[in-house]
């Protein structure tokens, strides 16, 4: 155990906007599955294979085109386009299935989006192109630096977060996704079109884990089995924000990356369980997460 | 509402001489089976105890955990920590305490995860599988992140006579003999032990309690059962079940490695639950036998496919590892099939079977009474 991160305060910092940027990128992957938890009941563990989508997006089109930018709105594109799909060949049948047989069809589904990424790209390890515009440091207290693409990525994610916020409480869309998470039956008694809203909070949701993909891949590796990298940690975000919280997903998810990297930090050997005790003194204290209505 | 469909634990006459006939052909199996395929054989029925421990949770109390597999992992690391160098140690001590510390942890993970309900459930249980693989991935109480060796078998005596080793032997003893297939036999008797632990359990008031929590935990409550009990009672005996299967495992493999006690391990004992039917004890039995079957058949199957495709100049492929990198292609669309048009499973599909013949049988006994 050493606490050595404290005592210099640029280390502290460099921490501090890491822990941030970490914490950001899973409420973009955190806040899709908990829509889709929340509105349609779906417990979607093929959601991080969506984060892979957009990974490798990321990774191939600036390889062929040498423009990021031209990845990001491609990479959300195929996101959106493949949940839309997937949502309407298979998901919509299971939405009145048991959670066990929803567990099933996505484990499966998981299984074939990693062997179908085998077979285009093969098993080898890859890094996305950084942006150029973005390929610079940034000079901190002292001789610490930080990279200017990293704090980029935490203001689109916060841009992202703002959008989604005014999308949920201000738009006639929003106003539907809020009265289907609260009560389906009656949203679908009002006449409002709910097979569209399905479809749309699916597709939306799947596409922001595509665009955590995407902004991930310049700084972390484009490799086989990403589609795990953070989806069990993005379920213990929603189990501690609360089931189709998306404001619970945002804290929820800025805490686990705080403890996550401040443990790595601060004791390396349990960095992997310290979460997951986060997650059980939480449910310690409320059983349905810190913004779940009570069950 | 899942679980039973049919009236288990009192299985008909039919589906008895099913189990009967398998039953039979698991006994003589060692007979005529290679090396290998009663290896096989020994892990499909590790899995079989495995997938049944879990289907008392799933099945029989409503509870679908996605995190089983971490005591399966506890008791098979547990053999690990128990032989830390080159001396065995007996069965007679590290089988109860592995399968003790895969109950003690089963009591402490059910008493956090049984405060929530559903969907809540699943996650705590997947996150708290998580914390065991990473309890033997991170820290240095796992030795290495890839896993590691089991140095010795454990020694298996009975009132100071020494029984054959606990191992499916590699070859075949001096003169033709055929090896003892001790393992094998171990795990058949541990396997029938099971079976017959779970039929008494569902049988006696607790098993009727856990059915009543499955169909509707509120009337249960207010006939006054301590609800939160039973489900504990259940969690632990499956923990437990699970770390009978997890001590065998690292017996026959002596090797064990953190993915043991993975979310995917979980899923993939969910599946063998699903596949096989979780409206009977002995559905998991053949889910686990049919997805090692489907495994060994599909590698086949790709490996002749690449062959041929390769002999007319379609692929350059070395078929042989093709096969097992694209068996989990075909396991993947093989799940998706299931859960849609057999989401009773196979036992499902034999009760079905078994009622129709009944009633053919019925309604031409009654035919006949009719002509004369």
């Amino acid at each position: 155990m050493s606490f050595d991160v404290f005592a210099d305060p640029a280390i502290f910092l460099v921490q501090l906007l890491n822990a941030t940027q970490q914490g950001l990128l899973l409420f973009l992957i955190a806040s899709g599955l908990t829509l889709i938890f929340g509105i349609m009941g779906i417990i979607n563990l093929a959601h991080g294979s969506f984060y892979m989508v957009g990974a490798y997006a990321a990774y191939a089109v600036a390889e062929a085109t040498g423009s990021f930018w031209l990845a990001l709105p491609i990479g959300v594109a195929a996101g959106i386009a493949l949940g839309y799909v997937l949502e309407r060949l298979l998901f919509r049948f299971f939405y009145e299935r048991d959670h066990l047989y929803q567990v099933l069809l996505t484990f499966g589904l998981i299984l074939i989006f990693e062997e179908v990424r085998g077979m285009m790209f093969g098993e080898d390890t890859h890094r996305a192109l950084t942006p150029e515009a973005l390929d610079f440091s940034i000079p901190l207290l002292g001789v610490q630096s930080y990279p200017a693409y990293r704090l980029a990525i935490s203001v689109i994610c916060l841009l992202v977060a703002l959008g989604l916020y005014l999308l949920i409480s201000r738009t006639r869309l929003g106003m539907m996704i809020r009265a289907g998470a609260y009560n389906r039956e009656m949203v679908q008694a009002l006449g409002i079109n709910i097979t569209f809203v399905y479809a749309a909070v699916f597709g939306l949701g799947t596409g922001l884990a595509a665009l955590a993909g995407l902004l991930e891949a310049p700084v972390a590796s484009v490799e086989p089995g990403i589609s795990g990298r953070y989806l069990i940690i993005s379920f213990v975000v929603v189990v501690i924000g609360g089931i189709g919280s998306v404001k619970g997903a945002f804290y929820g998810a800025l805490l686990i990356g705080f403890v996550d990297t401040f443990a790595k930090v601060i004791v390396p050997e349990a960095a992997g369980m310290s979460v997951y005790l986060l997650m059980a003194a939480v449910l310690l204290w409320r059983p349905t997460g810190l913004f779940g209505r009570p069950a | 509402m899942i679980g039973a469909t049919t009236t288990d634990n009192g299985a008909n006459g039919l589906v008895r001489l099913f189990l009967l006939v398998g039953l039979g052909v698991f006994a003589l199996f060692p007979l005529v089976g290679s090396t290998f395929y009663v290896q096989l054989g020994t892990k499909v029925m590790v899995f079989a105890i495995l997938a049944m421990s879990l289907n008392l949770l799933v099945g029989f109390t409503g509870l679908v955990s996605l995190g089983h597999a971490a005591f399966f992992g506890i008791a098979a690391y547990s053999v690990y920590f128990f032989t830390p160098g080159f001396t065995a140690a007996s069965v007679w001590w590290t089988l109860p305490a592995a399968v003790g510390l895969a109950g003690l942890a089963a009591l402490v993970i059910g008493a956090l995860s049984l405060r929530t309900k559903g969907i809540f459930f699943l996650m705590v249980t997947l996150a708290f599988g998580q914390m065991v693989f990473f309890l033997f991935h991170d820290t240095p109480i796992g030795g290495s992140p890839d896993g590691v060796y089991v140095n010795a078998v454990p020694t298996f005596d009975a009132l100071g006579i020494d029984l054959p080793e606990l191992r499916d032997r590699y070859q075949l003893i001096e003169g033709g003999a055929r090896a003892p297939f001790t393992l094998y036999y171990v795990t058949l008797a541990c396997m029938l032990a099971v079976y017959a632990f779970l039929a008494v359990l569902l049988r006696s008031l607790f098993g009727h309690v856990i059915k009543g929590i499955r169909v509707n935990e509120h009337r249960m409550r207010a006939l006054g059962y301590p609800v939160y009990g039973y489900k504990l009672a259940s969690f632990v005996i499956a923990g437990l079940l699970g770390g009978l299967a997890g001590y065998l495992w690292a017996v026959q493999s002596l090797f064990v490695n953190p993915e043991l006690a993975g979310w995917h391990m979980s899923a993939e004992i969910l599946l063998m639950v699903i596949l096989g039917g979780m409206g009977t004890i002995y559905g998991p039995i053949l889910g686990a036998l049919a997805l090692e079957a489907l495994r060994e058949l599909a590698e086949i199957a790709i490996e002749y496919g690449v062959t041929a495709s390769n002999a007319i100049g379609l692929t350059e492929m070395d078929p042989h590892r093709a096969a097992t990198d694209y068996y989990l292609l075909v396991e993947g669309v093989v799940i998706i099939a299931i859960v849609i048009v057999l989401p009773r499973g196979l036992s499902g599909l034999i009760e079905d079977l078994a009622a129709y013949l009944r009633s053919g049988r019925r309604s031409a006994k009654g035919e006949a009474e009719q002509a004369t």
